[in-house]
């Protein structure tokens, strides 16, 4: 049966890019928003089999990957106070910070724990009284509720140990960013999918019709990939910038509204700077002042000096798409799974992973 | 990251959920999803939480999916 699937699954493919071939005429450059589709597209080979001038970029897609340098010494610093259990999901602790790593600082004897959700953070705390519990909050609107509903319940419980670090981005204003940055020139987003289950699709109705920029929201089977890229570059051949969904029923046009109003109650709204692009206005989650108590950065006073990214490090073009990993001097080469220098080598859906993992498919081309 | 995976709830208690799939065991928080899941029901989630409801058959197209996005040698974190 698994045989069956697989070939019927590759004959859909085969049909989709050959509709592909038929409806495309003009050169377009299409970026893909989430770490999750640069690794199925990766994976996958679907570059290989596009025509040459459809150019697929890969945006700044992985949280992990957008964490500003500052905001990861942010972290290491607080992994070295006293009396401190940092909490954190697995993917932050390789990502170097300008001096060393959360997983360095766990080997030096920093209390460091990898946890699976912020349920367990809580959880800690409970067992754990005379140690604040801090949970490193990153993430985009997926994760962002999952951590407001964390604090809801802390204060429910009385809990006074708990606390987040809140470096949370969203998606819609570094789409806006992107589209207004001269250097970037995309001609249809391929958005987000499990972004999009939570904010829903008409987050990106507004960035269709100001920039005249096609949005399809799909999921992460090759399939799902091609009828998503199917759909943009036939809007873009009938000169058209709609808001479509390709992502069979996961994805509503009104997303999660649960999620949203809990996201709304603990956080507002903030500039944020991301790695690679800079400050984004109201790009980033500040926790409301009603939730002071459990603001981390409120309660530790952290003197951290601003650093700038890692040298040679090009990890800021790649998130903004103006180049690819191969661009990177030091790929392969001195940044390598095994070292990495920078977060888009380290995260599993970073760019420079995902290129470094599937380069023969790639350089095949 | 972001990665949602789909599980099948078998037990509710409160704001909390017991949900399983392919053997693996979660409690789950029911906190961000309006309206709650009903036991045998399959839902998406994300970092412990249900992020949505889906039917089965979509359930089954996202595991087929994850295993041609991770392939059998990776290990699928839930
Ligand atoms: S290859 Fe390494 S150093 Fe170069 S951009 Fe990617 S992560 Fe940064
Ligand atoms: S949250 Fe989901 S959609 Fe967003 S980047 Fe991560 S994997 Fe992609």
């Amino acid at each position: 049966m698994k045989y069956i699937s697989e070939y019927r699954d590759r004959t859909l493919c085969e049909n989709l890019s050959e509709k592909i071939k038929r409806s495309h005429r003009k050169p377009i450059n299409l970026m893909e928003v989430c770490g999750t589709h640069t690794m199925s597209i990766a994976r996958n080979g679907i570059r290989q089999i596009l025509p040459e001038t459809i150019n697929l970029i890969s945006g700044p897609g992985c949280p992990v990957c957008v964490t500003s340098q500052y905001e990861i010494d942010q972290f290491i610093e607080l992994a070295n106070q006293k009396d401190v259990i940092v909490t954190t999901f697995g993917d932050l602790m390789r990502v170097p910070g300008s001096r060393s790593s959360l997983q360095k600082e766990r080997a030096n004897g920093a209390d460091v724990r990898v946890v699976y959700s912020t349920l367990d953070c809580l959880a800690i705390a409970q067992k754990n009284p005379a140690k604040e519990v801090v949970f490193l909050g990153v993430g985009f609107e997926t994760t962002a509720p999952t951590i407001a509903a964390a604090i809801l319940a802390a204060e429910n419980k009385n809990l006074k140990n708990f606390s987040v670090i809140s470096a949370h981005k969203i998606v819609p204003p570094a789409l806006v960013a992107l589209m207004e940055n001269a250097q970037v020139n995309v001609d249809g987003f391929i958005c987000p999918g499990h972004v999009s289950v939570i904010i829903g699709a008409q987050a990106y109705a507004p960035i269709a019709e100001k920039y005249h920029v096609p949005c399809v929201v799909t999921g992460f089977e090759p399939a799902d990939i091609l009828q998503g890229l199917f759909m943009l570059v036939e809007q873009f051949e009938n000169d058209e910038a709609k808001v479509e969904i390709a992502y069979r029923r996961t994805v509503t046009w009104e997303g999660n509204r649960r999620a949203m109003q809990i996201l709304d109650q603990v956080f507002e709204s903030v500039n944020a700077e991301w790695r690679g692009l800079g400050v984004i206005a109201g790009s980033g989650l500040k926790i409301r002042d009603e939730f002071s108590e459990f603001d981390a950065l409120r309660k530790f006073a952290l003197d951290v000096p601003y650093a700038a990214d890692p040298p040679g490090c090009a990890c800021g073009e790649i998130l903004a798409g103006t180049k690819n990993p191969f661009q990177c001097q030091l790929f392969g080469k001195s940044c390598t799974p095994e070292t990495p220098v920078g977060p888009c080598m380290v995260s599993s859906e970073g760019t420079c992973a995902a290129y470094f993992r599937y380069r023969a498919r790639d350089i095949e081309l | 990251m972001c990665l949602a995976v789909p599980m099948k709830v078998i037990e509710i208690d409160g704001n909390r959920a017991k949900v399983e799939m392919g053997g693996t065991m979660r409690v789950v928080g029911l906190d961000i999803i309006d309206p709650l899941p009903k036991v045998g029901d399959y839902v998406i989630v994300h970092a412990g939480f249900v992020i949505n409801i889906i039917d089965e058959a979509e359930a089954q197209t996202i595991l087929h999916d994850f295993a041609v996005l991770f392939g059998d040698d990776d290990e699928v974190h839930f």
